[in-house]
This record gives structure tokens, sequence and C-alpha cells, in this order.
């Protein structure tokens, strides 16, 4: 019985996992804290909002280890920012 | 053409050797010319795996340091003709050899062998940058578990780093009674988080040990790990093969683990 409610109540340690390997992996990739991570988004949707006005919501930002290839031709983690604009003209 | 491959993982313990090994195997089976090369200098194993620890005369250390010829290094297997093995010296460190070394020989092998593969040192120091050195190609392996994905993340970016633009992935030890009871990662998640192409999974089986303790490697067999190894050296080689059967064997595991259980339980 005990096993029955344990199951009902617990989140699947397979997701758990999940969850902190995607974290610790963006991390790991840049030597950059998911802190760190959030106040980068948090400054890039002020900028932003300056000049159109954004989904700040939705936007995301994550870092990429395949990105793109820099000056000396080799790969290196790449900032991406998908940021919806819900309005192009100026505020 | 010939091709060298390196097998790696970051994380020691997650199975680099028993791939090595019967991968190796395999591409021997199918009529490949094959050296497999313990580059863990130091802590060798791959001749034990292959069961040919009582043969070594020669090692990787005297074939760089101009002992011997690199044919007297070369051991062949007891079952394949056309697969050698090539074996890590146990009384010398890591910094014994140097990546320009290890890329003289690899080129004065691939003019006689289709596949070459190199059995990595778990670590990133310079045994992995032995290893990697004259590589074209890598099969990182890895196990369902949040250590083991986090090293071989590293791993592959250290690859990536190193321009290795051919980088396949190896689940080892899934289990699906895990994986079903939401205890285990699926492999789905592993590829997704790791984001290179799956090679393929192998399933936890006694077989694998079974197999280390008689120093026979298991691929091709038929067992669960035997014909996931097979169908993994297939796709090194470019073939097609269908993923196998995994919800017919979880059916078929549950029911045989069930059935112990319910005899426990009586």
């Amino acid at each position: 019985m005990k096993n029955i409610f344990s199951v009902f109540k617990r989140k699947k340690s397979s997701d758990v996992a999940k969850d902190r390997l995607k974290i610790l992996l963006i991390s790991d990739r840049v030597n950059c804290s998911p802190e760190v991570l959030e106040r980068i988004k948090a400054d890039i949707a002020e900028v932003i909002s300056k000049y159109m006005k954004i989904d700040v919501n939705t936007m995301e930002i994550q870092i990429s280890k395949t990105g793109m290839k820099s000056i000396n031709n080799t790969k290196t983690p790449t900032l991406y920012a998908n940021i919806p604009i819900l309005d192009l003209r100026n505020k | 053409m010939s091709e060298v491959i390196v097998v790696t993982s970051g994380k020691g313990g997650v199975g680099k050797t028993t791939t090595s090994a019967n991968v190796g195997t395999g591409l021997a089976s199918l009529g490949k010319k094959v050296v497999l090369i313990d580059t863990d200098i130091g802590l060798r194993n791959l001749d034990v795996v292959m069961g040919l620890e009582n043969r070594i005369v020669y090692n990787l250390v005297d074939v760089v340091e101009g002992n011997c010829r690199i044919k007297q290094a070369l051991i062949k297997d007891k079952r394949y003709p056309s697969l050698y093995l090539m074996p890590s010296a146990q009384t010398r460190d890591k910094t014994s050899v140097n990546p320009g070394q290890m890329k003289k020989m690899i080129a004065a092998l691939k003019e006689q062998y289709d596949y070459i593969i190199l059995d990595c040192p778990a670590g990133i120091e310079q045994g992995f940058q032995n290893a990697i050195a004259a590589a074209d190609r890598a099969i990182v392996v890895t196990t369902p578990e949040v250590s083991a994905i986090r090293d071989a993340d590293r791993i592959i970016g250290l690859l990536e780093a190193n321009d290795f633009n051919k980088i396949d992935l190896v689940v080892n030890r899934v289990r699906n009674d895990l994986i079903k009871r939401g205890d285990m990662m699926s492999i789905n998640d592993v590829v997704d988080i790791l984001s290179i192409p799956l090679l393929g999974f192998v399933p936890d089986d006694e077989n694998v040990v079974i197999a280390t303790n008689q120093g026979e490697p298991l691929v091709g067999s038929n067992t669960y790990a035997g014909i996931a190894y097979m169908n993994i050296t297939k796709r090194v080689t470019g073939l097609e093969v269908p993923p196998m059967e995994f919800p017919k064997t979880v059916t078929f595991w549950t029911r045989v683990s069930d059935l112990f259980k319910k005899k426990q339980e009586v």
C-alpha cells in the first residue's frame, strides 16, 4: 500500500534527472550559471524593449555547444535568443 | 579506405572497452581487417576482455619508442584471423606517448587495415588527447545516468573543438523495466540531451559479464547485448539496420521478472 501512495506522490526520477541535466549542461558548456543566464535574458529584454514591443514571457535564450564558426574557424558555444515581437513599431 | 574510430566516454566504467572489443570483433566477423588499439597506458584492459592477455610480448609504447616493429606488437585474435590487438603498456604512464607519435603509428597501420579502433582511457588528460589525435570519427559511450551523460557532453564538446565531424552515440546498460517505471532516462531523452546521432543502444545484459569472464566478446551471439552490438557494428559500416525490437524484449523481460517477483512473494 505504501508503494501505491508513493507512486502518486513522487515525481518520476528520470524526469528529475533530465531536468537537472538540462540546467547542469548549460552551465557546464559555457561556465555560466543559470542565474547569470537569467540576468542576461532580463538585460536583453530591457534593451530590445526600448525599440519594439516584445513578449518577455515567451522569449527564451539558450546556449548551444555546436555553435557558429568564430574567427579562428573553430566552433564555439553560441548564444541564441528567440524573442517574439508583438509590435514592430516603436512604442 | 580505412577509418580510424576512437571509442570514448569521459567517465570510467560505462563500457568503452566492452564496446571497443565488440565493435572490433563484429567488424572482423563481417570480413573487415581490424586493429584494436588499447590506448590506456598503465591500466590496460582490452587484452583481458579479448582474452589475449597471455600472448602479449610487445606493446604500444615499445612500438612508439622503436623497440619493435608494429607487426611484432600486434596480437592475432583467437577467432578471427583479420582481427589484431595492439596492447597498451602496463608499467608505464600516459606521458610515454604523445599525439604526434600516435598519428605516425596509425598512419602506418591505415595502409593495411580497414578499421582502426582506439579504446580511449577515461578522463580528458593526455591519454585522451593521444587517443583522439589520429582518429577520423568518434563513438561516445554513455549510460542513462546523470554523471555519465554530463561527462559525455563534455567529451562531445572537446571532440567538436578538435574538429570531429562524425560523432555517434552508444547508450549502454539500458534497462527497460526502469525506463517504463520512470526511473531511468529513455534513449530518446539521452539523445535529446546530447544531440548527436544514435548508433545504437545496448541493453543491460548479464551475458556481458559472462563474456568478459570468459574473455570472448559476445557480438553476434544470440543474446540481447550480442544482437545490439552486431547492429551497432553494421551501422558503423554505414549499413541501415532497423532498431532492435525494444517493445518485444520489454514484454519478455518484464514477464520473466514478474514471474520471479511472484515466485518470491509466494
